[in-house]
């Protein structure tokens, strides 16, 4: 299925105050791929995500999803197509329950009743969320609310998930709960991430972002035991394949 | 700001004191809205120094309270917190206005104290038939109600919004207070730097709302906000509405207090 392939051509984005966030970026990400983009702060990684569903318009350069441009009239089908999932879930809970909030998307799409509340259902499963269906947002906790943010995408049934910092502000059981949730997806995965732990062990393919351009892209292993690359970047090796620091040995 | 907290952990108490499951909350919000409405307007209607009229009027948010099992003290409560801003408009009542309008025994009350009474009890009615409703029906299901029977849509979506971020806002500029705080070693906040607090919350509101407004378009928004509408206007509905609006009419026109005392007074005498 070519719907899930997100293609990138010399992109490049000026903010309105004369900023340069992206330089030029080109990559090409094919079904099913599980791919993270890494940078420092201010690299452009937000910038990026905020461009494969339409919020940003490149400023020079072009975006595919699927067998589509990226333009004004393929925005609709892409927003659905591309499901993504903001940093902050506050953000994205805007709805008086969780219910209402997962049936969102659904119900903006026209569907009928039956079906809108079939994918709720599903939706709130997947990630485990079934009880919280009555629970106004705020009530949450940051893992619930994490999760529930995921169903709302989830019930769009996109074919691509795009998460913005997926392990950011979660407690480590929360982390692996979450973790083990998006091992399971066998949608194509484009993840922001500092967690470079869960980056190793999520994403085959990593792409580093430096100062706007694609600094490197390549299979997650090579690409961290690379110290040099790594460093020029503002980067280190995930924790898990350093040194340990009580026993002395090599990770 | 740790009391505007605790007043906002208690409003989400409220919200879930919505949650109940007895007659009262199953009932159609439209119904309890409507109800609360002519209720509110008949209490609001009545002359200045109107004082006997309004004590049958009790009866509507006790049944209420009854019937939807709330916890009395804490409505109470809540009740007391919002009485200040009645007693400071009706304060100088009895200062202007020293006429004196009825005569017990040798005692002269004038027209001050019984506007002033009659301000205290209009506004214990009002804001406790308010707090009653949002306990037996839930703020979004108040904000749908008014939106089925004609408020526009707009308005409803903006009250929603206010609902869901208030937490969210008070959370962010509490946060921001004590790291003032943090900093002040005991000096007090001055005009300055509250300028500059509440610039900078407003700043950051305004980029949450990009961002809520992100989330939305990415699930499809159009303009078009659909919402579950489970409930149904049906006969226990029609019911509720309308024998309670004629009970509160009735009560409009006929001083029940004075009926029930030239009664009693009628079997002595």
């Amino acid at each position: 299925m070519s719907h899930h392939i997100v293609e990138v051509r010399n992109l490049r984005h000026v903010y309105p105050d004369g900023t340069v966030a992206l330089r030029d970026i080109s990559f090409r990400i094919t079904h099913g791929e599980s791919v993270a983009i890494i940078g420092a702060n201010g690299a452009g990684k937000s910038t990026l995500l905020l461009h494969l569903n339409g919020f940003l318009s490149p400023t020079a350069g072009e975006i595919r999803i699927g067998d589509y441009p990226l333009t004004k009239a393929t925005l609709p089908e892409i927003r659905r197509t591309v499901g993504m999932v903001f940093q902050d879930p506050d953000d994205q809970l805007f709805m008086p329950t969780v219910y209402d909030d997962v049936a969102f998307g659904p119900l903006n799409l026209g569907l009928p009743g039956m079906e809108v509340e079939q994918r709720v259902k599903d939706a709130l499963e997947k990630v485990g969320a079934g009880h919280l269906r009555d629970k106004p947002p705020y009530n949450l906790s940051g893992g619930e609310k994490k999760r529930v943010a995921i169903a709302t995408v989830l019930s769009m049934s996109p074919d691509i998930l795009v998460m913005d910092e997926p392990t950011d502000g979660l407690d480590p059981h929360a982390r692996r709960q979450l973790m083990a949730l998006l091992k399971d997806f066998s949608h194509t995965k484009i993840f922001t991430s500092h967690d470079l732990d869960m980056v190793l062990d999520l994403c085959s393919r990593v792409i580093i972002l430096h100062e706007g351009e694609v600094k490197a892209d390549g299979p997650a292993l090579e690409i961290f035991r690379n110290e040099e690359l790594l460093a020029g970047c503002r980067l280190e090796k995930p924790l898990s394949m350093q040194g340990c620091p009580v026993c002395g040995g090599k990770g | 700001m740790a009391s505007i907290d605790g007043a906002l952990l208690d409003f989400k108490r409220l919200d879930r004191l919505a949650n109940g499951d007895t007659a009262i909350h199953r009932l159609d919000p439209r119904a309890k809205v409507l109800a609360t409405l002519v209720f509110i307007v008949t209490v609001v209607s009545f002359g200045k120094y109107e004082v006997t009229a309004l004590v049958p009027f009790f009866l509507f948010p006790v049944v209420m309270i009854a019937l939807g099992n709330l916890p009395v003290p804490y409505i109470l409560k809540k009740i007391a917190l919002l009485c200040p801003f009645a007693l400071v408009v009706g304060m100088f009542n009895p200062i202007f206005d020293r006429e004196v309008l009825v005569q017990v025994g040798s005692l002269g009350i004038t027209g001050g104290w019984l506007s002033f009474v009659s301000i205290v009890m209009r506004s214990i009615l009002t804001v406790g038939a308010a707090i009653v409703l949002v306990g037996v029906t839930g703020f979004p299901g108040v904000c749908l109600a008014l939106e089925r029977v004609g408020m526009p849509r707009v308005f409803a979506v903006q009250l929603l919004f206010l609902y869901r971020y208030i937490f969210v806002l008070t959370d962010e500029g509490s946060r921001m207070e004590r790291a003032r705080k943090l900093r002040a070693f005991g000096r007090k906040m001055q005009p300055g730097i509250f300028g500059s607090l509440v610039g900078h919350l407003l700043l950051r509101t305004w980029q949450r709302a990009e961002r809520i407004h992100m989330a939305m378009l990415a699930r499809g928004f159009t303009g078009e906000f659909h919402t579950r509408t489970d409930t149904r206007f049906g006969g226990r509905e029609l019911l509720f509405l309308s024998s309670w609006s004629t009970f509160f009419i009735i009560l409009r026109f006929l001083n029940l207090s004075q009926v029930m005392g030239s009664l009693v007074t009628g079997i002595f005498s």
